[in-house]
C-alpha cells in the first residue's frame, strides 16, 4: 500500500510539526510530551476543554483547537489513545483556574487513560470533569458490549461546548452542553473501502470490490451487517433509518445535518448523500437547519462516510453559530 | 539437556524465594518475548480488534529496559515492578496501558518493602495484579479478556501454593493455566473492549490481551528455574 510518509514510527511526529509551521497563529505545539494547545492558552477564567485520541482521524482533533473550540489536542498513535502523561499536561497547560473538561470518545483505551489523567490531574488540584461521546446508533448500547463508540458526532460537541466556554459558561455549564449535545446527536457510517494503519502496512479488514460494511466505526471496525454495493441512496436510506429511530427525531424537528467523510471519498459524492439525506428528513416534517459537509472525523484512507442528525434548540443554535478560528473550522472572525 | 548438577540430573533447581534478579530477569525475558511476538500479537489483535496490542506491549516492554539498566544494585523488586508500571501507563497507550500499568502497580504493593517473594507473597502477587485490572477494566471471567488468562493462572498459583509447590512450581503451573486460558478464549463472545462490537464474528479468535498474559507469566516461570 503506497502511502505518503517517511519512517512508519514518524507519522504523528511530523504531522504535528507540519502543523504547527501552517498554523502558528492559531495553535502551539508540544513535541515532549505531544498536545496541541491554542497560541494563547491558558486563557484565564476560561474553562479549558481538551480532547484527544489516537491519530489517524484528522483533523480531528488537532484541527479543532483554537477560539471557540478546543484548548488542546492530545494526538495517541495512529488508532491508540494517548497515554495519561502527555493529557496531564496538556491539561495543566489549558487550565486558566476555571476547571478543564475532557471530550473523549467511548472506546475502551481512551476512557482508561483519559480516567487516569484526570486522577492524576485532579490530584494536583485542577478541576477535571469528562463528557464520554457515544454517538454511534451502530452498535447496540448494552451490559453486553463496550457500549457505542464516540464518532463524527464528536465535532459537534467539541463546536458547541467550546462556544459555551469561550463566551464565559462556567465548568458545570459547559459540562452540561457537552451532554446535552451528546444527549441529541446520532451517527451511523458506511465504508467503501478499508483503511492501512501506517505501522501495519496492510488493511485493517477486507471488504471485496463489490461489498460495503453498513455501520463501520472510525477504526475499521465492524458495524451492522456487510452488503453488496448500492446506490448512494439506498446506502443514505440504511443509514438514517437507524438514526432517526433511535433518538427518536420527530415531525416538527430542526436539525444540524453532517455529512462526513472517511477520508477517501470524495466531495462530490457526499453532496450527493447530503442531497438524499435532506430529502429524507424533509419526507419526516424535519427541517435541516444548519449543515456541514466535509472530512472531519476519517479514518486514514478509508472511503466512506457517515451521517450525523443533531436535534437542535435554540441554545445549541446560538453556540453553533458562534465565532470560531481552528484550522479545520473557522467563521465569524 | 546438558546441563551439570551436583543434585538430581535434569531438574532445574528453584530458589525459595524470588528476588531482584529474578525481578529483572522476569521483565527482560518478557520483553524479548513480547519483541519476538509483536507481528503475532498484532495478528491476533487485527482479527478482532485494531491490529496493534504487539506494537503497543512492544514500545512499552522496549521503553522500561533502559530503566532497569540504570537501577542502583540494592533495588527491591518492589521498586522494579514499580518502575515498569509507570513506564508501560506512560508508553503503552491503548487499553492495555493502564490496564498491565495497575497489575504491576498493584504487585509493586503487594511485595512492598520485602527484599524476596515467597511462595505466599507470590499468590498474593498475582492475586494483587488480576484485581487490579478487574477494578481498572470492570472485566469479568468470560468477558474475552486478559481477565481470562489471569484468573486461571491465579487460581492455579493458589492450588500450587496449597499444595506446597515452591515459587518456581508455582510460576510453572500459573504459566500453564494462562497459556490455557489463552486458548479457551477463542470460543468465547467478547463483552469488553473493541471485540464486543464484532458480537459472535469474535467466536474463534483467541483475545490478544489473554495472550501476551499468558506469554509474560511463561517468562516468569522460564526464569524462576536457575539451572546449577
Amino acid at each position: 500500500m503506497k502511502k505518503l510518509i517517511n519512517d512508519p514510527k514518524n507519522v504523528v511526529n511530523e504531522a504535528a510539526a507540519g502543523f504547527e509551521a501552517a498554523h502558528a497563529d492559531i495553535v502551539r505545539v508540544s513535541h515532549d510530551p505531544i498536545f496541541i494547545v491554542r497560541h494563547d492558552a491558558p486563557v484565564q477564567g476560561k474553562v479549558g476543554i481538551v480532547s484527544g485520541g489516537g491519530s489517524g482521524h484528522e483533523p480531528l482533533h488537532s484541527g479543532f483547537v483554537g477560539y471557540g473550540m478546543l484548548d488542546a489536542a492530545v494526538p495517541g498513535p495512529v488508532f491508540t489513545s494517548p497515554t495519561p502523561d502527555p493529557i496531564v499536561a496538556a491539561t495543566q497547560a489549558v487550565n486558566g483556574g476555571a476547571g478543564v473538561l475532557h471530550i473523549v470518545k467511548n472506546y475502551t483505551g481512551d476512557v482508561l487513560n483519559f480516567e487516569t489523567a484526570a486522577d492524576l490531574a485532579s490530584a494536583e488540584g485542577i478541576d477535571v470533569r469528562a463528557v464520554v461521546i457515544n454517538d454511534d446508533v451502530a452498535v447496540k448500547d448494552s451490559l453486553y458490549t463496550a457500549g457505542r463508540r464516540g464518532v463524527a458526532g464528536t465535532v459537534l460537541v467539541e463546536k458547541i461546548a467550546g462556544a459555551a466556554a469561550e463566551r464565559g459558561d462556567d465548568l458545570d455549564a459547559v459540562v452540561a452542553v457537552a451532554e446535552k449535545v451528546n444527549s441529541r446527536v446520532r451517527t451511523m457510517g458506511v465504508a467503501l473501502t478499508p483503511c492501512v494503519v501506517p505501522h501495519a502496512g496492510e488493511p485493517s479488514f477486507v471488504l471485496a470490490d463489490d461489498e460495503i460494511e453498513i455501520g463501520i466505526g472510525i477504526h475499521g471496525e465492524p458495524g451492522r451487517e456487510r452488503i453488496k454495493l448500492e446506490p448512494a441512496d439506498a446506502i443514505v436510506d440504511r443509514l438514517l433509518g437507524p438514526i432517526l429511530e433511535d433518538l427518536p427525531f420527530d415531525n416538527g424537528d430542526e436539525v444540524l445535518l453532517l455529512v462526513n467523510g472517511m477520508g477517501g471519498t470524495p466531495q462530490i459524492e457526499l453532496y450527493i448523500v447530503f442531497r438524499r439525506a435532506a430529502e429524507v428528513l424533509k419526507e419526516h416534517g424535519i427541517t435541516v437547519t444548519r449543515s456541514l459537509v466535509g472530512n472531519f472525523t476519517t479514518s486514514l484512507e478509508m472511503a466512506g462516510a457517515s451521517i450525523s442528525v443533531l436535534k437542535l434548540d435554540d441554545e445549541l443554535t446560538t453556540l453553533w453559530d458562534a465565532p470560531v478560528q481552528t484550522a479545520a473550522l473557522r467563521w465569524g472572525r | 539437556m546438558s546441563v551439570e548438577s551436583h543434585t538430581s540430573p535434569d531438574q532445574p533447581q528453584s530458589a525459595a524465594t524470588l528476588d531482584t534478579a529474578w525481578t529483572l530477569r522476569w521483565i527482560r525475558q518478557g520483553a524479548e518475548v513480547l519483541a519476538a511476538n509483536r507481528p503475532a500479537l498484532n495478528t491476533l489483535d487485527r482479527d478482532i480488534g485494531d491490529g496493534d496490542h504487539g506494537e503497543n506491549m512492544d514500545r512499552g516492554f522496549q521503553a522500561v529496559l533502559p530503566k532497569l539498566d540504570a537501577l542502583a544494585d540494592e533495588t527491591l523488586p518492589g521498586a522494579v515492578l514499580k518502575l515498569v508500571a509507570t513506564t508501560l501507563i506512560s508508553t503503552v497507550g491503548g487499553a492495555a496501558g493502564p490496564l498491565y500499568g495497575t497489575a504491576f502497580l498493584k504487585a509493586a504493593g503487594a511485595v512492598a518493602a520485602a527484599d524476596g517473594i515467597d511462595a505466599a507473597a507470590l499468590v498474593a502477587v498475582l492475586t494483587a495484579a488480576r484485581d487490579g485490572i478487574v477494578l481498572r477494566g470492570k472485566a469479568e471471567s468470560g468477558d474475552k479478556t486478559m481477565i481470562d488468562s489471569w484468573t486461571p493462572a491465579v487460581d492455579a498459583a493458589a492450588a500450587a501454593h496449597a499444595a506446597g509447590s515452591g515459587v518456581g512450581d508455582i510460576l510453572l503451573a500459573a504459566a500453564d493455566a494462562a497459556a490455557q486460558g489463552a486458548v479457551d478464549t477463542e470460543p468465547l463472545v467478547a463483552r469488553k473492549g473493541r471485540a464486543s462490537y464484532l458480537g459472535e464474528r469474535a467466536i474463534g479468535h483467541r483475545d490478544p490481551g489473554a495472550q501476551s498474559t499468558a506469554l509474560l507469566l511463561r517468562a516468569a516461570a522460564d526464569v524462576a528455574t536457575v539451572t546449577e
